[in-house]
């Protein structure tokens, strides 16, 4: 049955993906729009001891607890105070066979892009203050560059996924 | 097209676990003196369910197993077969097969066909061993009274003579499915006769006009082939022929003349069955592992619990809207009646929490249930005599730590079991009855659980324990212990009294790793022992895991829960009783105890915290793992009932730290662990 129901499917989809795009710096990014789970406004959070200042501490998402990482500070791209436009991008990782709820603080979201399969650059392996390994690939928007996060490998946590999977 | 029916498969492996657990206990239950017909009739008829189940989803090595499984117990319930200890344990010996088949296929594992067919053997061999008296009542079928007995061994196959009357496919069956079936049994040849075939003009789409001859070439029992038409019977015209073997003179010979029959060698039951349980053994802890991974959890609940549950949201519902009610249109005249409605509320809420709590309660019978078998093997198998009481087997416990006390459990019995019961000699010797008795208990005590184990075996010899622990460099030379110190040395890791190792227990592995699962589950474990009399492990563990009763504390500006069953007492700091040790580790002197002081703003690096001085704060003393400890608070807030969240499904484990809450402003709290505080304190 669900075979044939992907056979079906027009190849749109498979040519063409969706990202959300969001500021972080001065720089562009995007992470599949399927992996967005909903978009928030920064409140504060718990704050967890012990972990890297990135993780800036947990909230209650509606019964769960979900950790909150601070994009800026993950890439060190300098900090920047809170306001009341900075945003809470809360996305779905899947990691092993787990789904893992997080969000991730950014500047300010900016759009939904469309980006044709074959338009996606590899990364170079130099230039981003990210170390490239979280970028799946670079992409041209209406003349600017967005780089598409991956989200597995970003939402991966210092020393619980590293010798578990 | 066809239903998927994966999506069933969860169910039947989940009803078929419950039906071998049923057959296991039932043939342990059974007394060969005095056989009830009701007994044999229940382990019969779990036995015919799982068959049925898995001939539907295609599992046709566990159907065929259970077949022939079936005929003995038939032949039992029919009064037909001497109900034997042999026959009980080829059969038990047939659960653990079936159980390990159903495991692999749950776990998408290769079949350990060798066991499987080894064990069909013994089967079949118990079969034809003990063949019934010949007045037994004869079959349906034109097949001898032998047949129906079982497999005739000089049999090699069937023909049948099929021809469906013409409304048969109204009846919604279809006779290709039927042929399907068939073919699990063996090669199956089928020719259609066309014959009956109308005219096209004549011809009624909807009625059936063919007949078939089908030959199956294996050696099936009839009843297997009766089963099949079960629900055509009266819809056809059926014929079966039994095919017979050539040479039929010689009929202890053509077994292995037989083109479908098992490779196996014919032995003697007892042999034949430990190879196999040997086998199986072997690839177990792997395939187990697996299996594990993949199962989904589901929990049954019983339907009561469920009305329960929709009566208390009905009456929340009937709350709610009262109160919206008054808030529409609010005077403060109705102000009592808001108070009502909110104390109403707050009444249902607590209910209908306690109420979704009971539905993971699980009675602790679901673990205790593998032990008798446990016993009765070990017992077989070591010489002893055993007898093993189950006593508050319907304590119900949360779901989570049913799951999780099962291994541990398992260990402690088999090391009562092992080493705690003596040899029956031993214990004539000893003026002890010569069976042993070991008691498994659960009761309630508190906000606990407890589960003891209690042998009158030989007890723990403090002497020995030390003098194994010196050997193994565990502890030094002149450490001073005391009783309970001394018993804990076997939770130490690397450490095994056991002289000589079993299959059964004594690897050294095990009782690190049972205090280490059950510290997990929030519990603790202790020993009492008295040399010569026997010993008692008691496990202690929370109630549920779902819900807390806490402390909230202040630290900064931070909020976190203190579990209350780990607070002795809190107190002011008087500057004069707190000691320095080696100018850095502070200690307060309490009764005459020097208490270690963890300021938790220290190694939680909190910021701000508004007592930086103790004299400033509080100091909650608190319990872990036996050793008392001051923790270093700015202030004690409110107590309340915290429902545990796990702060490991969406983020990591942090030391220090057992699991999160939401607290009544929506905020998250952490849910403090003293040994994790305690371990980040030494750091």
């Amino acid at each position: 049955m669900s075979a044939s129901a992907e056979m079906e499917t027009p190849s749109l989809e498979q040519t063409s993906l969706q990202f959300l795009s969001f500021t972080l710096d001065q720089e562009e990014y995007g992470v599949d729009i399927l992996r967005v789970q909903e978009i928030r406004s920064w409140e504060p959070v718990s704050r967890i001891p012990n972990v890297p200042a990135y993780e800036k501490g947990v909230v209650n998402l509606r019964g769960a607890i979900v950790p909150i990482i601070d994009l800026r500070e993950r890439f060190k791209l300098g900090w920047s105070a809170y306001t009341e436009l900075t945003v809470v991008v809360v996305l779905q990782a899947r990691i092993g066979d787990k789904t893992r709820v997080m969000g991730v603080v950014v500047d300010a979201v900016s759009d939904v892009v469309n980006v044709n399969k074959k338009h996606i650059q590899a990364s170079p392996s130099f230039g981003a203050k990210v170390s490239t390994e979280l970028i799946n690939g670079l992409v041209e928007v209406n003349g600017r560059m967005v780089m598409l996060l991956d989200i597995d490998k970003l939402l991966k946590l210092q020393g619980v996924d590293d010798e578990d999977y | 097209m066809a239903i998927d029916m994966q999506q069933f498969h969860q169910v039947f492996f989940e009803e078929s676990f419950e039906g071998l657990d049923a057959m296991e206990s039932g043939l342990l239950n059974l007394d060969l003196g005095d056989v009830n017909a009701e007994d044999i009739n229940t382990i019969f008829r779990a036995a015919h369910s799982i068959k049925g189940g898995s001939g539907t989803f295609g599992f046709s090595a566990v159907a065929d197993f259970t077949h022939v499984m079936e005929t003995l117990l038939d032949e039992m319930r029919d009064g037909r077969r001497q109900v034997t200890q042999a026959a009980i344990n080829v059969l038990l010996g047939s659960v653990d097969c079936l159980r390990d088949m159903m495991q692999a296929i749950r776990g998408g594992n290769e079949i350990n066909r060798h066991g499987v067919s080894q064990n069909q053997q013994a089967l079949e061999d118990e079969l034809e061993s003990g063949a019934g008296s010949p007045g037994a009542p004869s079959a349906v079928a034109p097949a001898s009274a032998a047949q129906a007995l079982g497999v005739d061994s000089s049999i090699v196959g069937w023909t049948i003579a099929f021809s469906p009357h013409k409304h048969l496919l109204k009846t919604g069956n279809d006779p290709v499915r039927l042929f399907r079936e068939l073919a699990t049994l063996g090669d199956l040849s089928v020719a259609a006769d066309l014959q009956g075939v109308p005219d096209l003009p004549d011809l009624d789409p909807e009625e059936c006009h063919l007949s078939w001859r089908l030959s199956i070439a294996s050696p099936v029992p009839v009843q297997a082939i009766e089963e099949i038409f079960d629900w055509v019977e009266d819809d056809c015209d059926l014929a079966l022929q039994a095919v017979y073997a050539r040479n039929r003179s010689a009929s202890g010979e053509s077994g292995a003349t037989l083109p479908a029959a098992e490779p196996a060698p014919a032995a003697k039951v007892g042999p034949v069955l430990k190879p196999q349980s040997e086998a199986v053994k072997t690839g177990e802890p792997d395939d187990r592992k697996k299996a594990a991974a993949k199962a989904s959890s589901s929990i049954r609940v019983d339907t009561g619990k469920i009305d329960a549950l929709i009566n208390m949201v009905g009456e929340l519902v009937i709350t709610q809207s009262m109160l919206s009610l008054v808030g529409e249109h609010f005077e403060i005249a109705k102000l009592d009646q808001l108070k009502n409605g909110l104390a109403q509320l707050e009444r249902h809420t607590r209910e209908l929490q306690e109420s979704v709590m009971n539905i993971r309660m699980l009675p602790i019978s679901f673990v205790f249930s593998r032990f008798p078998r446990l016993a009765h093997d070990i017992s077989g198998k070591l010489g002893k005599k055993i007898e093993l009481k189950l006593v508050g087997e319907n304590t119900e416990v949360d779901k989570t730590v049913v799951e999780l006390l099962s291994d541990p459990l398992v260990h402690l019995v088999r090391n009562s079991l092992d080493h705690g019961i003596e040899m029956p000699e031993v214990r004539r010797a000893a003026g002890k009855p010569e069976t042993g008795t070991v008691i498994l208990e659960a009761y309630h005590r508190g906000g606990n659980i407890v589960i003891e184990v209690r042998d009158d075996g030989k007890g723990l010899d403090k002497d020995m324990l030390r003098a194994k622990a010196i050997e193994k460099g565990l502890i030094s030379a002149d450490a001073i212990l005391s009783d309970k110190q001394s018993y804990e040395l076997i939770f130490m890791p690397g450490f095994s009294t056991a002289e000589k190792l079993t299959d059964i227990s004594g690897r050294g592995v095990g009782m690190d790793v049972v205090r280490r699962n059950i510290q997990a589950l929030g519990g603790n474990i202790e020993i009492i022992s008295e040399l010569g009399k026997g010993s008692t492990i008691a496990i202690h563990l929370p109630l549920t895991l779902a819900i807390l009763d806490g402390q909230s504390i202040a630290v900064g500006d931070e909020t976190y829960i203190l579990p209350l069953g780990a607070i002795i007492e809190s107190l002011n700091i008087k500057e004069e009783r707190v000691n320095r040790v080696v100018g850095k580790g502070e200690t307060f002197l309490l009764r005459g105890h020097y208490l270690p002081i963890i300021r938790l703003h220290e190694i939680f690096k909190v910021p701000h915290p508004k007592a930086m001085r103790l004299t400033d704060g509080l100091l909650v003393v608190v319990e872990g793992q036996g050793e008392r400890y001051g923790l270093f608070v700015d202030d004690l807030l409110g107590q309340q009932q915290v429902v545990i969240k796990s702060l490991e499904a969406n983020y990591r484990r942090i030391e220090g730290v057992s699991a999160a809450t939401i607290l009544g402003d929506g905020s998250v709290a952490l849910i403090l662990d003293i040994p994790g505080l305690v371990r980040l304190a030494n750091q």
